[in-house]
């Protein structure tokens, strides 16, 4: 009886072990189940998903215009500082003081993209960009002015 | 209380050793302190806090909508859950009813979290056992289910989907699409996770009447979750308190009574299956409506205190929120299931070996910064 | 006979014993010059092949794993071990504060030089063997087992627990399996009847031992690859490193070239226990034989020996390869319970069964 189990336990523990290893011997002979991407060799083709949270872009149309209102409903919105903006008096044409987008700073060092501004903003004026790639050399690059130079509020948002 | 001289006493033969907080096998900054003579552990005393971020406190001046991102951060690794979570107990202070999709919607995520997370720890555990091959398996489904989430959610890992009555977004319209597509590769390749680890006859060693835990001492220490459940447990929040639409699935709580390694490792096993099961049930079933109850812009809370609790994959959180009436908490506490499972630790190295120790820090599948928070 | 090559690795070696023989009158001379040759070229040949063997197990490991393993540096990442060698050699080799420097810095160079030793009997092609010494077998045994204590003086030496604790597990693990070893290798001195390993080739002409010798010969081959594999500290053996458990056991504390001489030891190890697993049992360079059949054995002899030799070497890497990134790793007192209750038994009783079939004229 004990050399039964004796070479029961042995019989077990080979099959256990040549299971293993048919698995692994099977995708070793079959490197079409080889999962890797050559990043960054396949850059021209990676494609992020379209609402994949890369960073804050704020989009301008053709005419240099984006939809900041300046409301700043995102630099409340977000939980870690991250959007500062800074608005200033404009004189529209017809006389009127209104309040205006001076500059909107962004800064990506601090944000978790959790897109709760993208969320908070009423007039659609930011998004979220696709672009991941990041990683620069100094710190201060990071910080970044999302309204382009001599850029305009769009006719008709309010 | 035991002053903190007494800690480095050592009785003859015995020496003390470092484990962690770098270690290959800690999983994060934990420190434990090990009491050894020769091989064997006398003594097992956990350090915490390397990596406190204090995300209770800095909630405390984070408006309702805000603080629930921060709680991806501390079990990473089942961060929908956490946001789910806070959102319920934000949701149970406003009274507002969350849309049936949005529930469902929640479940889906949630379950397909504790997939991936479930797969992540099956690698780990053959990588701290010496098995390194069966983690890149794991990856490769796990990779596509996170894939999943990237598309509908926008992030991997931190997807602060959730909001206060509901989700941030609808889902992608590809989403039951590939969410099949996964659920067919993982049922195809589940048999090879038995064949490289489970039935391997190292592994069943490594891991069989290695840290005992009973039943009256894992509920003794808190312990919640899996690690319960191998006990004998019954501590599933699915059923018995079910939240989202954990009301309209059926599956099974699955109990094991071993309290070793090995069936902490089962119970896992078979947890995925129920998984694909629920997933199953739900993604063809997906009612239509909104994603997203209305709610206020400035979310205030009643002045009161309230208790949510929802099943991770690692056992019960529980979000403790206190409320004066004003628009951020007043004070919030996680019941995190980490904390509360490691505490049993101690107790179930005694007498163990080095290596057992490792094979017993990968069972109960920590998360350190969801000890810490 | 007839070897499909003019030149073969022996007439090389004639031609320039010849050449250096009608340079130098002295005899004396001769032999401390070929010394030097052979020295020097043994040590560029095994430091060559432990860069193939780090390239070869990270290709193995990487298609294990469905991965692409190295492809950046030189072609399909052939040149990745070059560059790592090259990081290696520029980093600095500490030595910490209270560790006892000169036993921690000899440590890697007895590993080194053991396991280089070992390769001396071994002969790679026909007739070009280095030193066919008469007690081949037991000098391999001998000899090998000497790279314990270059692990218990790094473990010692390196004044950190987590090295002495790997350190320790070695000196247990590898005295235990040195036994079945012994007794597997045993087996076929019974059948062959001699210690030196070119008798041992010799003795394969007409068949290699694991055809010729029936089911226990193909046991004590089985015994041979796991105790081999327990010997030279790899996964799932590979106690004394056990990264998981004790980082990286008794080299913790090594950095730099000293680190890299544990590499290179570690991988002349694993082509020496392939080299001395593929002459006992799988015939060394000798090409397949069968019998009788003088038309099947001439049409294999055209296959250079060795390519034989190298051929057979290879496939055991590869099977000890394939163990490392298959199985988890064992436990300290379970890998002591392997040796003690099943192979040691099975080891003895096999070579009564093996001295009973060599007494009786039982094998081929």
């Amino acid at each position: 009886m004990f050399l039964k189990e004796y070479f029961g336990t042995i019989y077990k523990a080979s099959k256990s072990l040549l299971t293993g290893m048919k698995l692994t011997g099977y995708y070793f002979f079959h490197p079409k189940e080889i999962q890797t991407h050559e990043y960054p060799d396949n850059r021209g083709t990676l494609k992020m998903a379209d609402r994949f949270r890369g960073e804050v872009i704020m989009p301008h149309d053709a005419n240099n215009e984006h939809r900041c209102t300046g409301c700043q409903a995102c630099e409340i919105a977000c939980p870690n500082g991250t959007i500062k903006i800074i608005t200033k008096q404009e004189i529209q044409p017809d006389g009127k003081k209104k309040k205006r987008i001076d500059t909107f700073v962004y800064h990506l060092e601090l944000c978790t993209m959790c897109n709760l501004c993208v969320v908070a903003c009423p007039s659609d004026a930011i998004v979220m960009g696709q672009t991941f790639e990041h990683s620069v050399y100094d710190k201060k690059q990071l910080k970044k002015v999302l309204n382009k130079p001599g850029s305009k509020l769009m006719e008709g948002v309010e | 209380m035991r002053l903190l001289g007494d800690d480095i006493l050592t009785e003859e033969g015995e020496f003390i050793i470092n484990m962690g907080p770098q270690h290959p096998s800690t999983h994060g900054v934990l420190h434990l302190k090990i009491w050894l003579e020769g091989e064997t552990i006398k003594r097992v005393q956990p350090h915490l806090g390397y990596i406190h971020r204090s995300i209770e406190k800095m909630s405390e001046s984070l408006s309702y909508r805000n603080f629930i991102f921060a709680t991806s951060r501390m079990d990473y690794l089942s961060a929908h859950m956490n946001n789910e979570a806070c959102a319920l107990a934000v949701e149970q202070g406003l009274e507002v009813e969350v849309p049936q999709r949005a529930k469902v919607i929640r479940t889906l995520m949630a379950e397909l979290t504790r997939l991936s997370s479930h797969q992540l720890w099956w690698g780990c555990t053959g990588l701290d056992l010496g098995a390194v091959t069966p983690f890149f398996y794991a990856f490769r489904e796990r990779e596509a289910i996170m894939s999943i989430m990237e598309e509908t959610c926008g992030a991997r890992l931190t997807q602060n989907y959730m909001v206060p009555g509901g989700v941030m977004a609808d889902l992608h319209p590809d989403f039951q699409k590939h969410t099949k597509e996964v659920l067919t590769q993982i049922k195809d390749k589940l048999h090879e996770y038995d064949e490289v680890l489970s039935g391997n006859v190292i592994f069943e060693q490594r891991t069989k009447g290695v840290g005992f835990l009973s039943k009256e001492d894992a509920i003794s220490y808190g312990c919640t979750g899996p690690m319960a459940r191998a006990s004998g447990v019954s501590c599933d929040i699915r059923k018995l308190k079910p939240y989202s639409a954990y009301d309209q699935v059926q599956f099974e709580e699955i109990l094991d009574t071993g309290g070793d390694c090995y069936a902490r490792y089962m119970v896992r096993m078979a947890e995925m299956k129920q998984s694909v099961s629920i997933i199953e049930q739900l993604i063809d079933n997906i009612p239509e409506g909104d994603f997203q109850a209305k709610t206020k812009n400035v979310i205030k809370l009643p002045k009161g205190e309230f208790y949510q609790r929802v099943e991770t994959a690692r056992g019960e959180l529980g979000v403790y929120l206190v409320s004066d009436g004003a628009a951020s908490p007043y004070r919030i506490k996680y019941r995190s299931p980490n904390f509360s499972n490691l505490s049993a630790l101690p107790h179930m190295a005694k007498g163990a070996k080095i290596g057992d120790l490792v094979a017993i820090m990968a069972t109960i599948d920590l998360v350190i910064p969801d000890i810490d928070r | 006979m007839k070897p499909l090559l003019a030149i073969s690795f022996s007439s090389l070696a004639n031609s320039f014993h010849q050449w250096l023989t009608a340079m130098f009158a002295n005899d004396m001379a001769v032999m401390v010059t070929e010394m030097v040759v052979v020295g020097i070229s043994l040590i560029v040949f095994l430091v060559l092949l432990s860069f193939f063997l780090g390239y070869m197990e990270r290709k193995v490991a990487a298609f294990m794993q469905i991965r692409l393993g190295p492809n950046r540096v030189g072609p399909k990442g052939s040149l990745q071990i070059v560059a790592d060698t090259v990081k290696l050699l520029f980093k600095e080799g500490l030595t910490p504060d209270n560790a006892d420097k000169f036993l921690f810095n000899l440590a890697p160079f007895i590993m080194v030089i053991t396991s280089m030793l070992v390769v001396a009997p071994i002969a790679f092609a026909r007739d070009f063997q280095i030193w066919d010494i008469s007690i081949g077998v037991l000098y391999v045994s001998s000899v090998s087992s000497i790279t314990v204590i270059g692990i218990l003086m790094a473990g010692w030496s390196s004044n950190n627990k987590y090295s002495l604790l790997g350190a320790m597990r070695s000196g247990a693990q590898i005295v235990s399996y040195e036994l079945s070893i012994g007794l597997s290798l045993i087996s076929i001195v019974v059948l062959s009847g001699s210690l030196s390993l070119g008798d041992i080739v010799n003795s394969q002409v007409n068949g290699w031992w694991i055809f010729k010798g029936h089911i226990p010969v193909v046991i004590a081959f089985i015994v041979f690859i796991i105790a081999s594999t327990a010997e030279i500290n790899r996964a799932p053996f590979d106690m004394a490193e056990a990264e998981q458990e004790l980082t990286a056991g008794f080299h913790t504390e090594y950095a730099g070239m000293k680190f890299a001489m544990f590499l290179l030891s570690e991988y002349i190890n694993l082509f020496v226990v392939s080299a001395i697993a593929a002459t006992i049992f799988l015939g060394g360079w000798m090409p397949l034989h069968i019998g009788n059949w003088q038309a099947f054995n001439q049409a294999m002899d055209y296959i250079p020996s060795s390519l034989w030799f190298f051929g057979k070497t290879f496939t055991i890497i590869f099977i000890i390869m394939w163990f490392r990134w298959t199985f988890p790793r064992l436990r300290v007192d379970q890998l002591l319970n392997l040796e003690w209750k099943y192979l040691l038994p099975i080891s003895m009783v096999n070579v009564i069964l093996v001295t009973v079939m060599a007494i009786m004229g039982w094998h081929f």
